[in-house]
C-alpha cells in the first residue's frame, strides 16, 4: 500500500509551485484579474511549457496522456497560487473531447490544445443550478444547438466550447466553435475576478457532436476533483498566511498566535483542511484506477472541498481583524476563490442529492 | 410574565400607527422601499427630516435623549420601545439617523458631556446635520485598545495630536471624529487616555480611504499631524477616557447585538427562497433549507425576545449580567449563519458578484455576507467578547496576557 505520491509527481508539484512562486505573486494575480479579459497569454504560455496543456492529452495527439492525480495535483498549485486564467474550463473541455468518440475532432483540436495554440471551454451547466446531465434543457436537432447556459468560464478569449446538451433523449458533449452563428456571450460580474465567467446564449447554432452520455459524465467528474483540488490548495495557503499573521501580529504584548483560543481555532482549521488532501487525491486516483468509483468521490470531494474551502477562508477572514477585510490584503483573493469553488459546477446540495441517488437511498 | 400588552399599550399603538398614518403616507412609504440591510449614515432629505421632527414632538425618537437637546426625553419604558420599532418598521417610516453619531456618541454625550458640549453636538447630531465618525483603533491598537499611541500634548489652549488611526467607517463622510488620545504618556496605560472631539477639518487631519474585501470604500485611514484641538473639546475628564470609552463601546455592542437588521435579514431570505428556484422549484420548498430556515427563525426569535428580556431588566434597574454580555456574539454568528444560508439558496449563482443582475436579488445577500466582517471584528472581535463573557459574565480568570 503506497497512499502517497511519485517522485515525478512530486517534482511535477514542485515545478509548477516555483514557476507560480516567480512567475504569479499576487501582484501579478491581481493585474490580470483587473485586465479586460482577466486571461494573461504570456502566463499561459509559460504553464503550458511547463506541460499542463499537455498533461491530459493522449501522447497519439502529442500530449503526455498522464495520470488523472498529476493534473489535479497542478490545480492544487493553481488554486494555491490563486492563479488568473482559464485552465478549469480549458482542462475540462480536453478531457470530454479524449473522453468522447468523435475521432477528427479529436485530431483537429487536441494537438493544439497541448501546443497552448487554442483553448477550449465548457458550456454545462444551465439556469436554477442545474449541473446533472439529466436536467439539461439545450438541445441539439440538425446539428444546430439551441440553449442559454448562464456560467460558462472565459467564453469570450476560448477558440472552442464544449456545450452540455441533449438531442432526443440522450445527453452528450458538442463542440461550438468561437464566431459560430448565433452564439451571444455576454461577461458576468463574479465574485472570484481571477476566474472570468460569461452568460453564453446559442440560437440554432452549428455544433458538431463529441460523445454522448459518457464523455458528458466524465468531464463533469473530472471539472468537480479539479475544482476540488484548486480548494485545496486555496484552503492550505489561507491557513499558512493566518499562521504567518498570527507569529508576526501582537496585542496585549505578545503575538496573537500566542492566544491559546487562537492557537486552537487554527489548529481546528488545520484538522479540518488536512484530510481533505486525501479526499481530493483519492477522487483523482479513481478516474485511472477505479473509473466506476469516480462519480462518487467526484461529487464527495466537491461537497467537503467547497464548503470547507469557503469556511477556512471566511475564517481565517475573521482572525486577521480589520485587515483581512481590505481589498489590499491578499487574503481577499481566495475568499472570493472559494465562492467560485463552491458555486460552479453545482453547490453542495446538489452534489449530496446525487450521491444518495448514486447509493440507491 | 404577561405578554399581553394592557390597554394603556395598546392605546399607545392605536396612537402611534395615527401618527404614522397621518404623517407618512402611502406614497412615502412606496417612495421608501427596502432599506439596506445595514444602513449607512446620509444626510437625511428634507421629507425624512420633516417627519422625524414630528415623530420627535410625538415623543418616538431620540427617547433617551432630553427635549433642549433635540430629543424627546420619555421616561424608559421597554414596551413602548418595542411597540415604536414594530409600527415604524411596518410603515417603512425613518428611525433614528443610524450611524456612529446617534447611536454611540449621543448616548455617551447625555452621560458624560458638559452642558455646552450637549448644547453645540446633540441636537445637529440627532437630525443628521452632523456626521461622526469614530476614532478608536490604530495599525498597533484593535483589541489591545489601550495600547494606542496617538498622541495629545497641552500647549496653551489647544491639544497638538499626532498620530493615526485606522479602520475608521466613514471617516470622510464626517464633519467630527469622536477619538482617543494618550495625553498622560507617563500613567499606566488605561489611565492616560482622553476622549476627544476633533473637528475633521482642522488643518492637519487626512483621510485615505481603504478599498475593504467588498469592493467598497466605507472605511478608512485617518492621518493627525499637528492638528490643534480645543483644550475644552474632551468628554470626561483629562485622563479619564477610557472609562467614557466603555460607556461608548457599550452602545456599539447594543448596537451590533440589536436584532433589527438581523430580522430584516431574515424576512429578505424567506423571500430569497421564495423567489429563487432550484431545479423547478422554489427553494423555499426544498427540504433542508426549509430546515435552517426554521431553525434559524427559531434562533432569530430567541434573540428578539431575548431582547425583550433586556430591556424589561434594564428598565426595572437590574443588572443584565451575562445575558447582556452575549447578545454581540449571538446575534453577529446569527447573521452570519442567515446569509451563509443565502448563499446555499443561491446555488450555483454564489459565484456571482454584487449588482450582477442576473443573480438572484442581483447578489445583495453576497454583500451581506462579506459585511458580517464588520460585525465580527469591529466593537471588539468575537474572540474579545469570548473573554468577556467568560472572564465577566462566568467569572473565570483573566487571561494574564490582557490583564491591566
Ligand atoms: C468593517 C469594520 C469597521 C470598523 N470601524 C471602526 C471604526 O469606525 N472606528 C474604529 O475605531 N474602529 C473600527 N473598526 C476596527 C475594529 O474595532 C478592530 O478591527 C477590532 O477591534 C480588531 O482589531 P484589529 O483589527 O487590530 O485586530 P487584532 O486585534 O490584531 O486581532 C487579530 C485577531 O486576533 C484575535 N485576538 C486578538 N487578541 C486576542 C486574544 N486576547 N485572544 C484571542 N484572540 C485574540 C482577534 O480576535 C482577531 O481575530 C472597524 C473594523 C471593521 C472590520
Amino acid at each position: 500500500m503506497d497512499f502517497g505520491l511519485s517522485e515525478d509527481q512530486q517534482l511535477l508539484k514542485a515545478t509548477v509551485a516555483r514557476f507560480l512562486a516567480e512567475q504569479c505573486p499576487t501582484t501579478r494575480v491581481r493585474e490580470v484579474m483587473e485586465s479586460d479579459t482577466g486571461h494573461d497569454a504570456q502566463l499561459w504560455a509559460g504553464l503550458v511549457e511547463l506541460g499542463i496543456a499537455s498533461l491530459p492529452v493522449p501522447e497519439e495527439y502529442g500530449g503526455l496522456g498522464s495520470e488523472f492525480l498529476d493534473l489535479s495535483l497542478v490545480a492544487e498549485e493553481l488554486g494555491y497560487a490563486a492563479t488568473p486564467g482559464p485552465f478549469l474550463g480549458a482542462a475540462m473541455a480536453v478531457i470530454g473531447l479524449v473522453a468522447g468518440d468523435a475521432q477528427e475532432l479529436k485530431a483537429r483540436w487536441l494537438p493544439e490544445t497541448a501546443s497552448g495554440g487554442s483553448l477550449g471551454t465548457v458550456a454545462i451547466g444551465e439556469a436554477e443550478s442545474v449541473w446533472d446531465p439529466s436536467g439539461l434543457k439545450t438541445s441539439v436537432s440538425d446539428g444546430k444547438l439551441t440553449g442559454r447556459k448562464p456560467l460558462v468560464p472565459y467564453a469570450a478569449v476560448s477558440d472552442f466550447i464544449l456545450v452540455g446538451a441533449r438531442e432526443g433523449e440522450e445527453s452528450g458533449l458538442w463542440l461550438v466553435e468561437a464566431g459560430a452563428s448565433g452564439m451571444q456571450i455576454e461577461p458576468l460580474s463574479g465574485n472570484d475576478m481571477t476566474r472570468r465567467l460569461d452568460d453564453v446564449v446559442f440560437n440554432a447554432t452549428p455544433a458538431v457532436r463529441v460523445g454522448g452520455p459518457d464523455a458528458l459524465a466524465r468531464c463533469l467528474d473530472a471539472g468537480l476533483i479539479l475544482i476540488s483540488a484548486d480548494a485545496f490548495g486555496g484552503a492550505r495557503r489561507v491557513l499558512e498566511m493566518t499562521r504567518d499573521y498570527s507569529l508576526e501580529r501582537e496585542q496585549f504584548g505578545q503575538p496573537i498566535g500566542a492566544f491559546q483560543s487562537y492557537k486552537h481555532q487554527l489548529a481546528d482549521i488545520a484538522a479540518e483542511v488536512e484530510p481533505c488532501m486525501a479526499l481530493y487525491w483519492y477522487a483523482a486516483h479513481t478516474v485511472d484506477a477505479f473509473p466506476e468509483q469516480t462519480a462518487k468521490h467526484a461529487a464527495l470531494a466537491k461537497i467537503r472541498l467547497g464548503e470547507m474551502f469557503n469556511r477556512v477562508a471566511f475564517q481565517c477572514t475573521e482572525l486577521h481583524g480589520g485587515i483581512g477585510f481590505t481589498w489590499e490584503y491578499d487574503l481577499q483573493l481566495w475568499f472570493r476563490r472559494a465562492l467560485f469553488d463552491k458555486g460552479f459546477l453545482g453547490e453542495a446540495a446538489l452534489h449530496c442529492d446525487r450521491v444518495a441517488e448514486m447509493a440507491g437511498w | 410574565m404577561n405578554l399581553s400588552y394592557s390597554e394603556e399599550y395598546e392605546a399607545f399603538r392605536r396612537e402611534v400607527r395615527a401618527f404614522l398614518d397621518k404623517h407618512w403616507t402611502e406614497a412615502d412609504r412606496e417612495k421608501a422601499g427596502e432599506a439596506p440591510i445595514l444602513a449607512m449614515p446620509r444626510k437625511q432629505t428634507e421629507r425624512e427630516a420633516a417627519f422625524r421632527a414630528k415623530a420627535v414632538e410625538a415623543g418616538y425618537l431620540y427617547k433617551s435623549v432630553p427635549r433642549a437637546y433635540g430629543g424627546s426625553e420619555q421616561p424608559f419604558d421597554a414596551f413602548k420601545s418595542t411597540i415604536i420599532v414594530e409600527e415604524f418598521r411596518a410603515a417603512k417610516a425613518p428611525r433614528e439617523i443610524p450611524g456612529q453619531g446617534v447611536a454611540m456618541l449621543v448616548p455617551t454625550l447625555v452621560e458624560h458631556g458638559t452642558p455646552e458640549q450637549k448644547q453645540q453636538f446633540i441636537a445637529p447630531t440627532v437630525t443628521g446635520d452632523l456626521v461622526w465618525c469614530q476614532g478608536y483603533s490604530e495599525p498597533g491598537a484593535g483589541s489591545d485598545l489601550a495600547s494606542l499611541r496617538t498622541k495629545g500634548e497641552l500647549d496653551g489652549d489647544h491639544w497638538i495630536v499626532n498620530g493615526q488611526k485606522i479602520w475608521t467607517s466613514n471617516a470622510s463622510e464626517a464633519d467630527w471624529m469622536f477619538a482617543l488620545v494618550r495625553t498622560e504618556p507617563d500613567a499606566p496605560k488605561h489611565q492616560g487616555i482622553t476622549y476627544m472631539l476633533i473637528e475633521m477639518a482642522t488643518p492637519g487631519i487626512e483621510v485615505r480611504p481603504l478599498k475593504q474585501l467588498n469592493g467598497g470604500t466605507d472605511f478608512t485611514e485617518v492621518f493627525l499631524e499637528n492638528v490643534r484641538v480645543p483644550k475644552n473639546s474632551i468628554v470626561g475628564a483629562r485622563g479619564e477616557g477610557w472609562p467614557v470609552s466603555r460607556s461608548t463601546l457599550k452602545h456599539e455592542r447594543a448596537f451590533i447585538g440589536g436584532t433589527d437588521y438581523v430580522r430584516k435579514t431574515f424576512d429578505g431570505l424567506v423571500m430569497l427562497a421564495q423567489f429563487t428556484n432550484l431545479r423547478g422549484e422554489p427553494a423555499i420548498k426544498n427540504d433542508t433549507i426549509r430546515t435552517r430556515l426554521v431553525e434559524l427563525e427559531a434562533r432569530l426569535i430567541a434573540a428578539e425576545f431575548h431582547g425583550k428580556r433586556l430591556l424589561t431588566m434594564s428598565g426595572k434597574k437590574q443588572d443584565t449580567g451575562l445575558a447582556g454580555l452575549i447578545t454581540k456574539n449571538a446575534t453577529s454568528e446569527l447573521q452570519h449563519d442567515l446569509v451563509d444560508l443565502a448563499l446555499d439558496i443561491m446555488g450555483d449563482c454564489a459565484a456571482l458578484a454584487t449588482g450582477e443582475e442576473k443573480a438572484p436579488f442581483s447578489g445583495m445577500f453576497v454583500d451581506a455576507y462579506m459585511w458580517t466582517f464588520a460585525l465580527l471584528i469591529g466593537g471588539g472581535t468575537t474572540n474579545i467578547q469570548r473573554n468577556i463573557i467568560a472572564e465577566r459574565g462566568l467569572g473565570l480568570p483573566r487571561d494574564p496576557a490582557t490583564k491591566r
